[in-house]
């Protein structure tokens, strides 16, 4: 960090003293150079393209030195938690301390396997984009434990509110490959029909709520939902999704403070992945205070959890849930881990960090993790890992074989263009009717007004799209 | 002169007012060290430093609030809001806040704030890579709003905006950034070079607010435009073979009626376009100007062409913009009426 103190870039010479290049003008903060003067502070991330990857911000628990406080312990016993870091894999990989969720062999052979096929699916989808098969793509590599071991430490009638980077928690309820790609592809079985920008996905029969393209927006929602779930007294509860970056977002104040008003049965999720596009955690707030801390602020205990360790995800989610079930309320859990891949498929982030930062993020690779663990307990071999791998490449490939059958974005079939005016409303106002004919009547006769056959290049792609 | 894509002279705009004026500053999410999504802030930062060229949380009305709270102390803020399509967590800050400060304090208090951001479709965004809520912003008392078509004009009415003492919502349709769409996505992109609006002066310069330009002289109709829909205005014309008169209005409020008035009462024929819903559409207004106006000199009914009334789904992009084809055949029904 103290190598960065003194700006970004040649003509900026201290930048922290205020005005960059403006400084010797009378407008922005050349006075501030003067002492007892307020100074702004700029955050810098530890480093750039070009510099050594540099995680010494991170601080991290020794796997099983965190204690596990009871379900039912008070907001003052939990909240040292929000400052440490909830681990259980350790460097031998065994699973250590009281946060050990004592799974079976099955169950964590289940979870590599959602994660593993998680990974594959997102590698074969960015191929596709590449390949123009697709208009675009987000990864979640390297954030996969933190969707898949929460989905399994979850009931299925527990209601979730994901954001676009939790493509696990749908491979994790069972949704269909398929159905997966065919939304990517706004195709014939496209879920959304068409309407929707690729992952933006959703599943009312497996209680998975639908993605917005902008953020923060199903924060405060699921608390509503579990607002609901209250007052109807079911025993079901609400999880929630966002990044750190969209953590800055108002709606991550509505939710903790609905939250904490209403004691609402909800999970609310921060996926600390160090990169909202090319602004690091600092930019959310993360220089000062884990985001996990800001839940005792609110009156919500807060946690925070090695984010590549399934286990501890899992076990976390558990204890939370548990609380919640329990009549205890909500709980925010702050999940450190890694985006590996770009923000999206419009993203370059060699722009904006070293590109060997993926391989010194210290907390590992959640898929490697839980592969040496089941390794050391005799449960699982490199032999299985490489078969297993073979299986779910070919599932994979199958599913896009199927999937393109129903039309991709240059070939057919597709879609009728005048289900556009369905689900504006319950039913169609007159107007729309009318427009809808008015398109029946063009295309009948002939089009909409372009000469050849390949769509246009030079289209500005965003590097957000949406962002991170 | 230079030659400039949107891209660019947005970019230079923003240098010229950095470089000319300590109390500028730009802000907004990735803007910075990055140089913006669309790169509109590339160098920038490197150039003028990160007190000038400020990376933001993703807070949009954070960062509108923020550059409020700038603006009354004295600076001069251009915040970005990276895709027009969130701009509504800032919403009570633009509508409440920005555009009455004045109005509530007698004066004594105002922030001239730009509020930068790319609208409109055509690139596969989606409903929320897509809209174009200029019509959201018309209906607001306060602010001006403000959408150019071309680079010349992207730089010059940038530079206006920054400098005017009033708040400015500045739309820039990502669409023509790289080149003058014409609406067949099925041609290869044409780049602004090969446009005389893409020579850009290198310096300051401004092309005023409030002031619509007539960009095609005719005598048989009058086309109100803006922003993309100027270039796919211009193709329908050909397509249709009238001699159409086209404005684009640029600037939407405050409203160039004068240009309007006179071109309608000249043709006597009008037809409205622009890429937003038709309901309470900006579409409406004119409309209602036009008639209010220019009545007796109608010889047909105002049509206007717009995008549908729906979401801007993903999957039927060019079905849902407003092309060519339904503007031609707009423009062939005022000139069969009467």
């Amino acid at each position: 960090m103290a190598a960065r103190s003194d700006g970004a870039g040649p003509q900026t010479g201290g930048t922290e003293r205020g005005g960059g290049a403006s400084s010797g003008r009378a407008g922005t903060g050349a006075a501030a150079a003067r002492s007892g003067v307020s100074r702004l502070h700029i955050p810098h991330p530890p480093a750039r393209p070009g510099d050594r990857p540099d995680f010494s911000y991170l601080k991290i628990s020794p796997a099983g030195s965190v204690p596990r406080p009871d379900t039912t312990a008070s907001l003052v016993e939990i909240e040292p938690l929000a400052l440490q870091m909830v681990r259980v894999l350790d460097d031998d990989d065994h699973a250590v301390g009281p946060w050990n969720p004592r799974l079976d062999a099955e169950d964590l052979q289940v979870g590599l396997r959602h994660m593993m096929l998680t990974r594959r699916f997102d590698d074969r989808m960015l191929r596709n984009q590449r390949q123009g098969r697709i208009s675009f793509y987000m990864k979640s590599t390297g954030e996969e434990a933190v969707s898949v071991a929460a989905a399994m430490a979850l009931r299925p009638g527990d209601m979730l509110f994901p954001s676009y980077r939790n493509q696990g928690l749908h491979i994790a309820r069972g949704m269909s490959l398929i159905d997966l790609m065919c939304q990517c592809l706004s195709n014939t079985r496209d879920m959304c029909k068409g309407r929707q920008m690729p992952v933006m996905y959703h599943s009312s029969s497996g209680n998975i709520f639908s993605i917005s393209g902008n953020l923060a927006t199903q924060f405060p929602q699921a608390v509503g939902w579990a607002m609901a779930a209250a007052i109807k007294g079911e025993d079901r509860l609400a999880a929630s999704w966002i990044g750190e970056g969209s953590s800055a977002e108002a709606d991550f104040h509505h939710a903790l403070t609905f939250a904490a008003v209403y004691q609402a049965p909800v999970i609310l999720n921060i996926v600390n992945n160090q990169w909202a596009i090319s602004t690091f955690q600092g930019f959310a707030g993360g220089e000062h205070r884990t985001f996990a801390a800001r839940g005792p602020g609110y009156g919500v205990p807060g946690i925070r959890v090695d984010g590549n360790d399934f286990l501890a995800v899992y076990a976390v989610t558990q204890w939370a849930a548990e609380r919640a079930r329990r009549g205890g309320g909500p709980t925010l859990i702050e999940h450190v881990t890694y985006r590996a891949a770009a923000h999206s498929t419009s993203d370059d982030p060699s722009r904006y960090r070293p590109q060997e930062e993926w391989q010194a993020w210290p907390l590992g690779d959640p898929i490697k993790r839980l592969a040496r663990h089941l390794i050391a307990l005799g449960e699982w071999s490199e032999e299985r890992q490489a078969g297993l791998e073979k299986e779910l490449d070919a599932h994979v490939v199958e599913c896009w074989k199927e999937a393109v059958r129903y039309g991709t974005l240059t070939e057919g079939p597709t879609l009728d263009p005048l289900t556009m005016f369905e689900d504006v409303f319950k039913e169609m106002p007159p107007h729309l009717v009318r427009q809808q004919r008015e398109l029946a009547a063009l295309l009948a006769s002939g089009g909409i007004g372009a000469s050849g056959s390949a769509e246009q290049s030079g289209a500005p792609s965003p590097a957000a799209a949406p962002e991170g | 002169m230079p030659q400039m894509n949107m891209v660019q002279a947005v970019n230079s705009a923003l240098d010229v007012m950095l470089g000319r004026d300590p109390s500028v500053v730009v802000m907004g999410e990735d803007v910075g060290y990055f140089g913006g999504v669309f790169r509109c802030t590339d160098g920038l930062q490197r150039k003028y430093g990160e007190h000038r060229v400020i990376d933001t949380p993703i807070a949009e009305g954070g960062i509108v609030a923020a550059a409020i709270g700038m603006g009354v102390n004295g600076l001069r803020p251009v915040a970005e809001v990276q895709f027009a399509d969130y701009v509504y967590p800032a919403f009570d800050q633009i509508v409440s806040e920005l555009a009455r400060l004045r109005y509530r304090t007698a004066g004594e208090f105002s922030a001239a704030v730009t509020v930068r951001m790319p609208c409109g479709g055509g690139i596969r965004g989606g409903q929320t890579h897509s809209q174009s809520p200029e019509g959201i912003f018309t209906h607001v008392c306060g602010i001006k709003v403000v959408m150019p078509s071309n680079p010349y004009d992207a730089k010059g009415l940038l530079i206006a905006s920054i400098e005017d003492e009033d708040p400015v919502i500045f739309f820039e349709p990502k669409r023509l950034y790289n080149g003058p769409f014409d609406g067949d996505w099925h041609k290869p992109a044409v780049p602004w070079s090969t446009h005389p609006k893409g020579e850009v002066p290198a310096g300051h310069f401004t092309v005023p607010l409030a002031r619509a330009e007539i960009v095609r002289p005719g005598s048989d109709l009058t086309i109100l435009a803006y922003g993309t829909m100027v270039h796919v205005a211009e193709a329908a014309v050909r397509i249709a073979g009238a001699d159409a008169e086209i404005i684009d209005l640029r600037t939407l409020v405050p409203l160039d009626t004068e240009t309007i008035c006179e071109s309608v009462r000249r043709t006597g024929r009008c037809v409205i376009v622009h890429e937003a819903t038709r309901f309470s559409g900006f579409g409406a207004e004119l409309s209602a100007t036009v008639q209010e106006e220019c009545f007796w000199h109608l010889e047909a009914p105002i049509e206007r062409v717009t995008g549908w009334d729906t979401p801007y789904p993903h999957a039927f992009e060019w079905e849902y913009f407003p092309g060519t084809a339904r503007i031609a055949a707009a423009i062939r029904r005022v000139m069969e009426a009467a």
